[in-house]
């Protein structure tokens, strides 16, 4: 009984306390400008994900062979650049990397990223990749400016030495184009339909109207009648 | 009526009904633009039938495979981010609908007799969609509804003497777990839908038994023809049947813009926390419900705890919801419609909608000392709406209603 009033006391102070934002201004996001439509971005985006985030980070939501049929990309295309050794086209891309190794060398679990782009913002992602700084306090001897002492190293350092800042901005927009699409796949599909749907719709309101304005000229001149 | 009578009229008054309710039921010809939500919410109550039957087919109520269950709706049944979209965004419309819908009713005094009854069959069936509305947002199993849920249910534990035992006795569990989403899922998919439907029969037949009100307010049954037929109204069939459908029509196309353009309206209709699967273990910085039940939430939090309780917030918002059951009585009024009513009442009624948008806007942000002033003035007006209506109702100059409608 001791337990349930502490319980009903915690959970009563619940909508107050959950209110309150955690402490800490909030960080400017560069806008990351991406176009899910743009096939090459996305193509390239799958292929820097690949090499430079898989070996830690699942989106385990995510099957090969979907990206291959969404990026026009052949089973044989997928297996020999996108997939690890040994799996098949139909499974989810989740990591390599045990779970015990992931704690023990990062002190978490990498988080799946299936989803970051729909909980997150494409925003936050672009912003976050390019923000990392040099701290040697912290273990990687990195810190980042979005996510503060984030326990991720800094993987693409070899990414931004080897490019311009322009073409390091592009690839990490072609990252973050691939994820928003990896958050929702349908996007690609909704996208182009849409346009039809409500083209279809527009007409099917036209006729509808037409329809509505013969029926109701009975009203207008007021001659409707009963049908006996 | 015919003599001889079809095969199904004499086993069943099909002729009967259809004339009734359709072909013979006399509706006020001045319908104007606020007339359209009752149909549209019909619409959307199938909708929402229909696509709540195709998820149920694969979501599963399971605390461990909820969230991923979703997202192979979302990505590997055909079609299924069309439906779950339709459902889920369909729930943001269906409130839209409802609320233009209840306010259509403040602006012509629908709730004013002989429609005391049909109101009180719309209020119940808005508190029961609020609740089917909350139960749904918990089965995605992301962040906001496992915390939202939390939130929201903890408010029963503040019940004095009873609450911590009527907590555990909704939960299923000492928290928020699996057998809350299993009873959830139940009330979600069997016991409110079947209500609701139950309570949408029993609304029509109270409206086709009073008649439609009407943007003038007046009742078109006293004014009637030789044949026995109002001389304001016309048959809803095919009046009403045809416009209505090019309402329907015109409706799709905008719930379609926003589920093929924007399903999630930038975290309004899908928030985005909820894109993260719930964590016993991790609060979120920030938990608002859906739009919808904000306003209700704001005054929850304008109300500070007394005694070391939250339970006057909790009364207050109940009674924000119930106090709309009193509204045909607190209406002194002798008119019905906006057009003809007082100034004082038509101060009143704006007041009261930038209240009521005031409270929706603030709930879905973060306390801040300035915000809780305004959720406390703005609740402080949202209840003066209601408290002083008999007062400010009886007095200012109506002006005199027509006999019959205006255009």
């Amino acid at each position: 009984m001791k337990n349930l009033k502490s319980l009903a006391l915690v959970l009563s102070l619940f909508p107050l306390s959950f209110s309150v934002f955690a402490a800490g201004g909030k960080v400017h996001l560069d806008h990351a400008d991406t176009d899910i439509m743009d096939r090459a971005s996305l193509q390239n985006g799958a292929k820097l994900f690949m090499n430079y985030c898989s070996g830690c980070h699942a989106i385990s939501f995510m099957r090969y062979n979907r990206i291959g049929a969404d990026l026009g990309l052949s089973d044989e295309l997928i297996t020999e650049n996108l997939m690890f050794a040994g799996s098949k086209p139909g499974e989810t891309m989740v990591t390599a990397m045990p779970e015990g190794a992931a704690s023990k060398w990062f002190g978490g679990v990498p988080p799946d990223l299936s989803l970051v782009a729909r909980s997150k913002g494409t925003d936050w992602i672009y912003t976050y990749l390019r923000s990392f700084y040099n701290d040697e306090a912290r273990i990687f001897g990195v810190n980042n400016k979005v996510l503060v002492n984030a326990s991720m190293p800094d993987v693409l350092w070899s990414l931004r030495e080897a490019q311009s800042e322009a073409e390091f901005d592009n690839s990490v927009r072609d990252i973050t184009n691939f994820l928003d699409y990896v958050g929702e796949p349908a996007k690609l599909i909704r996208l182009q339909l849409g346009k039809w749907v409500l083209l279809f719709l527009g007409v099917l309101f036209v006729l509808t109207y037409m329809l509505k304005k013969e029926y109701w000229k009975d009203v207008k001149y007021g001659v409707w009648r009963r049908r006996d | 009526m015919k003599n001889k009578q079809s095969w199904i009229d004499q086993r069943f008054p099909l002729s009967k009904v259809w004339n009734e309710h359709l072909a013979e039921y006399y509706t006020p010809r001045n319908f104007n633009f606020w007339y359209f939500f009752g149909g549209l919410a019909v619409l959307m109550l199938g909708m929402q039938l229909i696509t709540g039957i195709f998820l149920t087919m694969y979501y599963k109520p399971d605390a461990a495979s909820a969230f991923a269950s979703v997202e192979y709706i979302m990505r590997d049944i055909e079609w299924g981010w069309l439906i779950r979209y339709l459902h889920s965004t369909g729930a943001s419309a269906f409130f839209v609908i409802i609320y233009l819908h209840m306010f259509r009713a403040l602006l012509y005094g629908s709730y004013k007799g002989p429609r005391e009854f049909l109101w009180i069959l719309g209020m119940l069936l808005y508190v029961l969609l609020a609740a089917e509305a909350f139960f749904g947002y918990v089965l995605p199993w992301g962040q906001m509804s496992f915390w939202g849920a939390q939130v929201i249910i903890s408010l029963f534990g503040s019940v004095p003497l009873i609450g911590p035992d009527l907590l555990v006795w909704i939960l299923g569990d000492y928290a928020v777990g699996d057998a809350t989403l299993n009873r959830f899922f139940s009330l979600h998919v069997i016991v409110l839908p079947l209500l609701l439907v139950v309570l949408v029969f029993l609304h029509l037949v109270a409206l086709h038994h009073v008649g439609s009100n009407n943007p003038d307010g007046i009742e078109i049954k006293e004014n009637k023809d030789k044949d026995g037929i109002p001389k304001d109204g016309i048959p809803f069939h095919p009046y009403f049947t045809i416009k209505d459908s090019m309402v329907v029509v015109g409706f799709i196309w905008i719930l379609c813009a926003v589920i093929f353009y924007a399903p999630a309206l930038n975290g309004y209709f899908l928030e985005h926390a909820n894109f993260v699967e719930a964590n016993p273990l991790k609060t979120p910085e920030h938990i608002a419900p859906v739009w919808y039940l904000t306003p209700f939430y704001s005054v929850l939090r304008a109300i500070p705890p007394m005694f070391g309780s939250q339970f006057p917030g909790v009364l207050a918002m109940f009674a924000a919801i119930l106090i709309f059951f009193a509204l045909p009585w607190l209406d002194r009024s002798p008119v019905k419609s906006i057009r003809y009513r007082s100034p004082i009442y038509k101060w009143a009624l704006g007041i009261f909608v930038v209240s009521f948008v005031m409270l929706g806007w603030l709930g879905l942000k973060p306390v801040t000392p300035t915000y809780a002033l305004l959720g406390r003035i703005a609740t402080a007006l949202y209840f003066a709406y209601f408290i002083l209506m008999p007062w400010y109702t009886s007095i200012g100059k109506t002006k005199e209603v027509p006999t019959r409608v205006t255009e």
